[in-house]
């Protein structure tokens, strides 16, 4: 059975299906418990399993990394929750140390599940410490997975994904996908890590996208489609391994790629990708490959200079007609920034946190 | 090196009114905003960033600006306005960064929690709880290497204390004997979670652990505040080592935002009503009064509103920053 759910309640939902399944799983971070449940992901949780379970821990992020690593040595499955992926900055060094290593330092004889979800914030001024993007700076090191969902479904199967896996996993999220409903299956089901997903098929040019980035490119994709210009989409969902082989079939029809990352461009997501499909791909591209990222600067505060900041479905446009060599002249782009009410929020986003 | 100046009531008072005054517009302002936004109508003028008040919390703040001198230095937190005033940053550059403006004190880049005043010794907030502190640490740390009688004051929350990195920071700065004076308000919460389920010594025990003077003072009497601080800050000024200070006050508005959040968790309107019960800035209004300062009060009540009503006026006249404003800044020219 499925139904429509929210990113939130996906994520709520496969929580507590992974509390009830395995006894080994608990839930850990600041704020979990409050009214707030961490945009409403942990409260249903919280509400079920108590506190027990599902709690919160004084604000000593690096301290519950290494605890979560050190339980999940001794058997356990932690989910340690961060409402920003910006504060796991803080504990890089008991992930990219300790968590990352652990296994291939004891010969593979050890190893520690542990599950750190982290929010991408953006908009209302969040300004430059509670809007990064930092799953490239995860993704650098070996020995964890970086998982990117997109969409409701994927939020849920890609949770439940890495909580069954041994390798310790970074899920970040980000906080304008929490609105975004689809069908998610009511049961308990795994998506695979690893593989990506084509979220629309195209003849004319390949979009790699992730995370809020998929949403941008699939409105791109609509407005492409009427200029007459057919994108293929594809969520990447999984930053660390990511599917080569799906882009690389991509490229290999369309000739032509854009990565659209959510992060910056360089030493980025959107990098990696471009330089692998060209050492791979190099004879099927029928154009120098594009990246989409955000300027090389930290998030502003003021609204003029945020809303210039953040990449849009426009600019996807733009580079796909530019790559697609349509008349720049006939287009007439009617896009609007985005605006978090656009962008799955029920309400206008009226400030606070 | 400046010894401190005697301070009267009047001038804590007056420093206190100004922060809740200056609040209270932001208050206000987000009020109105929300008005047009139901009304859907455009918002010109708006603040448009994360506010954390620091209504009812004003006694450690203003007693900054008197118990340190302008040399001094204090970082903050993303709770910081209370803190970026009481050390005399400038309220139109204030109000101007919250609008998101030009003129703002950081140019429309940081806004609300990321308050700076180079000038007066304020030199910024970091919204990453602890993330602060140990930059005071090493702005002592540069005192001391130069020689000079100066003192640095992190201005942290309860929640803070939890990190590691204050611990590191207390430690460092006993064995150094550094000049930092740990300014620790406990507004008992850090968001929703109630400081008892998250601690279990009191705080200036963490302090004392490291052999510095550690004082708690509630922050309901201005003049107590100040003369709990300007004694740790003369003892640290005096080369004797670090010292903390615990400052205890309610912050009666939510975490974020301009709204009350009673009701929800521990937070219940009777703890508020007796918080509000003990108003610094009331306290201070009434003692004044019964003095017979009450045309003084008067004159401070007048001057602090005229003071946030041409901030206001200068924030919302300023212009926006231009888009290419955004390339800016990412290197500071050197100062030199
Ligand atoms: C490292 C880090 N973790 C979590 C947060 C989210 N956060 C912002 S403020 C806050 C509470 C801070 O409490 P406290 O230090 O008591 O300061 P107060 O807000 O009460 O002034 C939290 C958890 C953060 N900004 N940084
Ligand atoms: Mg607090």
């Amino acid at each position: 059975m499925s139904r429509v759910l929210s990113f939130a309640d996906a994520i709520s939902e496969a929580t507590c299906q992974a509390l009830e399944r395995d006894a080994s799983v608990f839930v850990m971070g600041v704020g979990v418990d409050d009214s707030g449940g961490i945009f409403g992901t942990t409260n249903e949780a919280y509400a079920r399993f108590g506190d027990a379970r599902v709690f919160d821990t004084p604000i000593s992020e690096q301290l519950t990394t290494g605890a979560a690593i050190g339980a999940a040595l001794c058997g356990m499955r932690p989910i340690l929750v961060h409402a920003r992926n910006d504060f796991l900055l803080l504990t890089l060094d008991q992930i990219a140390n300790h968590a990352a290593k652990w296994s291939y330092m004891s010969g593979g004889r050890l190893k520690c599940p542990i599950v750190i979800r982290g929010i991408i914030g953006r908009g209302w001024g969040q300004a430059a410490q509670h809007s990064q993007s930092l799953h490239a700076v995860v993704a650098h090191f070996p020995g964890l997975h970086v998982l990117m969902p997109s969409c409701a479904r994927d939020a849920k199967g890609l949770l439940l994904a890495a909580l069954e896996g041994d390798t310790p996993t970074v899920i970040i999220e980000h906080r304008w996908s929490y609105g975004l409903r689809e069908e998610v299956p009511a049961e308990y089901f795994v998506e695979p890590i690893g593989k990506a997903r084509v979220a629309r098929v195209g003849a004319d040019c390949t979009v790699v996208a992730a995370s809020f980035m998929v949403t941008e490119a699939l409105r791109a994709a609509d407005q492409a489609a009427a200029l007459g210009i057919d994108l293929e989409v594809i969520d990447l969902r999984t930053i660390r391994p990511w599917d080569v082989e799906t882009v690389c079939a991509s490229v290999r029809k369309t000739g032509r790629l854009i990565v659209a990352d959510p992060g910056w461009g360089h030493f980025g997501l959107a990098s990696e990708v471009s330089a692998v499909v060209a050492e791979r791909e190099f004879s099927s591209l029928r154009a120098a490959v594009r990246r989409i990222a955000l300027p090389d600067v930290p998030t502003p505060c003021a609204p003029v200079l945020e809303a210039a900041y953040y990449p849009v479905a426009a600019d996807v446009l733009r580079v796909a007609r530019e790559l697609c060599g349509a008349e720049l002249a006939a287009l007439q782009s009617h896009f609007v920034a985005s605006d978090a009410t656009a962008n799955g929020h029920a309400k206008p986003f009226a400030g606070a946190f | 090196m400046q010894s401190a100046r005697t301070v009267s009531l009047t001038d804590l008072y007056e420093r206190a009114l100004l922060i809740r005054r200056a609040e209270e517009a932001v208050v206000d302002q987000y009020a109105e905003q929300n008005r047009l936004l139901v009304e859907k109508k455009p918002l010109t003028h708006a603040i448009k960033c994360p506010t954390h008040m620091s209504i009812g919390q004003e006694a450690a703040a203003a007693a900054i600006g008197f118990a340190l001198t302008p040399d001094d230095v204090i970082f903050s937190t993303h709770r910081c306005h209370g803190h970026y005033l009481g050390k005399g940053g400038n309220l139109r550059a204030m109000m101007a960064e919250l609008f998101g403006k030009e003129t703002g004190c950081s140019r429309g880049k940081g806004g609300s929690m990321h308050l700076v005043d180079g000038a007066m010794g304020m030199l910024g907030s970091s919204a990453i709880v602890a993330g602060s502190v140990p930059l005071a640490v090493g702005a002592a740390l540069s005192f001391q290497l130069r020689g000079l009688a100066n003192v640095a004051m992190p201005c942290l929350g309860d929640g803070a204390v939890e990190q590691g990195l204050f611990t590191e920071a207390l430690n460092f700065s006993a064995l150094r004997k550094l000049p930092v004076v740990f300014l620790v308000e406990n507004n008992f919460y850090a968001t929703l979670s109630h400081v008892e389920s998250r601690q279990t010594v009191p705080i200036p025990d963490r302090g004392r652990l490291f052999g510095m003077p550690s004082v708690c003072v509630e922050g309901s009497n201005l003049m107590k505040v100040y003369e709990a601080m300007q004694e740790l800050v003369q003892y640290a000024r005096s080369g004797r080592g670090p010292a903390l200070l615990e400052v205890q006050a309610y912050r009666w508005l939510s975490h974020v935002g301009t709204e009350p959040d009673t009701g929800r968790m521990r937070r219940t309107a009777d703890e508020l009503r007796a918080w509000q019960a003990k108003c610094p800035i009331d306290a201070a209004e009434r003692e004044l009064r019964d003095r017979g300062a009450g045309e003084i009060v008067e004159s401070v009540k007048a001057r602090v509103s005229r003071d946030i009503a041409e901030a206001l006026v200068f924030a919302k006249e300023s212009e926006p920053p231009m888009v290419r404003a955004m390339f800016e800044d990412l290197h500071a020219e050197s100062q030199r």
